[in-house]
């Protein structure tokens, strides 16, 4: 079935079965170091400490503010660039470890990435981009082409018309399949998108989003989807992960997030997001201000300078991710028994 | 084609099938292609096209010039020195030793070509090399190729020259060997300031996960994104090659007589600057008109690559 030399067939080839997460990652840190003025080094704490699984078949919605993390976590999971510390498991085996060396995770794992435009080779043509990934895994030339162009046809491209263009000569829509098609060529089995259908006009992105939901129940895939748009996220989501300056605040299944969030950021966002209804405008916007500077947290919980259930308590103890129901994990001391909120459930509730 | 259906298949952004499905069948235009774009804004440059018709009549005479001189470079003659443009005999004039001009200056175009273009086209090589790597390779690699480069920014181009042709005696060959080490660090740091500029591109790091390794990622993603910035710089570069070349050799340290070269011409006429200015100054005529054609070549080209979207 496949074309890729000893590629992972995604319906055969699982090793742990269906309950084991395909990616596993704890722990994962990445600080970027940056010098002030005076010479004084400094670290951004771009990801600091995030855990979360990738479910076999799911799609795991990312979302947050800019500079929240979402896409150095992206970049973290693709081996773009090298993490601190924290440990990331596919199906079971450390990736960068003998049993899964980065080499091989990555066959298995591809992105697409936001600005279509850059993301594509200005002096290739469309076909030649997306043949090239098979190319450099030794499909044999013609093969790796005619696979473009059937990759083409299915992401709604008619081969005739666009395996010789460049990517200056299509749309933003088309380039963006192309670079679907391009993700598609390795037979990957997760595919990360990082605000893939961000930049697209609104039809364009319905039609994508549709695309990408066809191509994910023919080839069996699984999607990590970072997107800031909260409609788009609930659209395609199976579990929703919210991330706040380098932390995860919430994560659960997409109803229960988006629904009755447990986090007041989440809340927060929620209700910043304009309202068709006239009777159901807000005035007052929800989340004041920019997230604070990633380079010196506050202490305590992260988000406790902008929520309004802020109490003493929350400027000094970091609250843990943990689970208020299943599958529902939430990093808030309001709604974790025992924390010393005020606001904080009974034990008993807990059990 | 008719107009609601185009107008259908655009606002579904080409992505529908069964719209397209409705066109009548589109014949499939080949793209031009990137070099084909350029080719084609550049026979629109009235100034390229000028500079470009000079160099190829230059070049032309270069190739041909031991057939078509009217008189032989070598010959001359005591009687018949230092004639005035537009002799009966000697159309340019002769020189101090009586021998024709014009047979002088059309093959005298081969050397001054030769060793004008040769040092750029290796450095092009070279220079592209370093830069690629240190700009892709980034870190360490850059640090010490680059700061090694830094080096020979040090010193004049000119001053360089002379230095490292003095130091490796007269002649051809090491006039070309200095010259070509006069022009990779320029180049070196152009290559690697487009390369820098390139590596970030999502387009890399989308070619890094599908596992290419970092030379075929250099080979096949960089060098078509580089190579025409770069190619267009050491154009630019020729014109001051061969001035460098024609000093070189004004000096003594490149050509030796009676070999005719451009500048070597002009330093055996400037004794006879007075008695006959006009064919005295004809070869720096010569060398100024190719170097500014090259120049205006380059420029037409820059302008012609800038493409985007």
């Amino acid at each position: 079935m496949s074309v890729i030399p000893d590629a992972p067939d995604p319906f055969v080839h699982d090793r742990g079965g269906p309950a084991q997460p395909l990616l596993s990652v704890s722990g994962l840190i990445k600080h970027f170091p940056v010098r002030k003025a005076g010479g004084k080094k400094q670290v951004v704490r771009a990801v600091d400490g995030v855990d979360f699984d990738v479910l076999k078949g799911e799609t795991l919605g990312i979302v947050g503010e800019s500079g929240c993390g979402k896409s150095t976590t992206a970049k973290l999971l693709m081996g773009l660039i090298e993490r601190d510390s924290g440990q990331m498991l596919y199906d079971g085996q450390a990736i960068g470890e003998r049993a899964m060396p980065w080499r091989s995770y990555r066959r298995q794992v591809q992105m697409v990435f936001q600005d279509s435009y850059a993301s594509l080779n200005p002096r290739m043509t469309v076909e030649q981009s997306i043949a090239f990934g098979p190319k450099v895994n030794g499909v044999p030339g013609r093969e790796a082409v005619e696979r473009a162009r059937a990759l083409l046809a299915r992401v709604g491209l008619e081969p005739k018309r666009f395996a010789g263009r460049y990517p200056h000569e299509i749309s933003g829509g088309q380039r963006q399949r192309v670079n679907i098609a391009r993700s598609l060529a390795l037979e990957p089995r997760l595919v990360l998108l990082d605000e893939a259908v961000s930049a697209l006009d609104k039809s364009v992105e319905a039609q994508v989003l549709n695309l990408l939901l066809d191509l994910k129940a023919e080839f069996g895939l699984t999607y990590i989807f970072i997107s800031h748009d909260l409609n788009v996220v609930r659209f395609i989501s199976d579990r929703v992960m919210v991330m706040y300056l380098g932390r995860v605040s919430e994560i659960g299944p997409s109803d229960t997030v988006l629904d009755a969030p447990a986090h007041p950021y989440t809340e927060a966002l929620l209700a910043s997001m304009p309202s068709l209804d006239p009777d159901n405008r807000t005035e007052a916007a929800l989340l004041a201000g920019d997230p604070p500077n990633p380079i010196d947290p506050p202490p305590g919980c992260r988000f406790h300078p902008r929520c309004a259930l802020a109490e003493g308590v929350c400027g000094e103890t970091d609250p843990p991710l943990d689970a208020i129901r299943p599958l529902h994990r939430v990093a808030c001391l309001a709604r974790q028994p025992g924390s010393g909120h005020s606001a904080a459930p009974g034990e008993a509730l807990a059990a | 084609m008719t107009a609601p259906i185009t107008a259908a298949s655009l606002a579904l952004d080409g992505g529908v099938l069964a719209a397209e499905d409705a066109a009548p069948e589109v014949a499939f235009v080949p793209s031009r292609g990137f070099w084909g774009h350029v080719g084609h804004r550049l026979v629109r440059d009235p100034v390229a096209m000028a500079a470009g018709a000079m160099i190829l009549i230059v070049v032309l005479i270069a190739l041909f010039a031991p057939w078509i001189t009217p008189m032989d470079p070598y010959k001359g003659s005591m009687l018949r020195r230092l004639r005035h443009v537009g002799d009966a005999t000697y159309w340019l004039g002769s020189d101090e030793l009586g021998r024709d001009m014009i047979s002088r200056l059309m093959l005298g175009s081969r050397l001054s070509l030769f060793i004008g273009v040769t040092p750029v086209l290796i450095a092009f090589v070279i220079g592209s090399g370093i830069g690629i790597l240190a700009g892709y390779v980034g870190g360490w690699t850059n640090t010490i190729l680059m700061r090694t480069i830094d080096v020979f920014f040090a010193f004049p181009s000119v001053l360089l020259a002379i230095a490292l042709s003095g130091a490796l005696g007269a002649g051809i060959f090491n006039s070309i060997v200095s010259l070509t080490c006069v022009f990779v660090p320029q180049i070196a740091r152009v290559a690697e300031s487009v390369t820098t500029g390139i590596r970030r591109r999502d387009y890399i790091d989308a070619a890094k996960l599908s596992g290419a390794s970092a030379l075929t990622i250099m080979r096949v993603q960089v060098l078509g994104n580089v190579v025409g910035p770069i190619f267009v710089y050491a154009t630019s570069l020729i014109s001051v090659s061969m001035i460098l070349a024609s000093g070189l050799s004004f000096l003594g340290l490149g050509v030796r007589p009676p070999e005719p070269e451009w500048g070597l011409m002009l330093n055996t006429l400037r004794t006879a600057i007075y008695v006959n200015p006009v064919v005295a100054a004809l070869p720096g005529v010569c060398i100024f008109v190719v170097s500014i054609a090259f120049n205006l070549f380059s420029d037409g080209l820059r302008a012609a690559m800038e493409i985007r979207q």
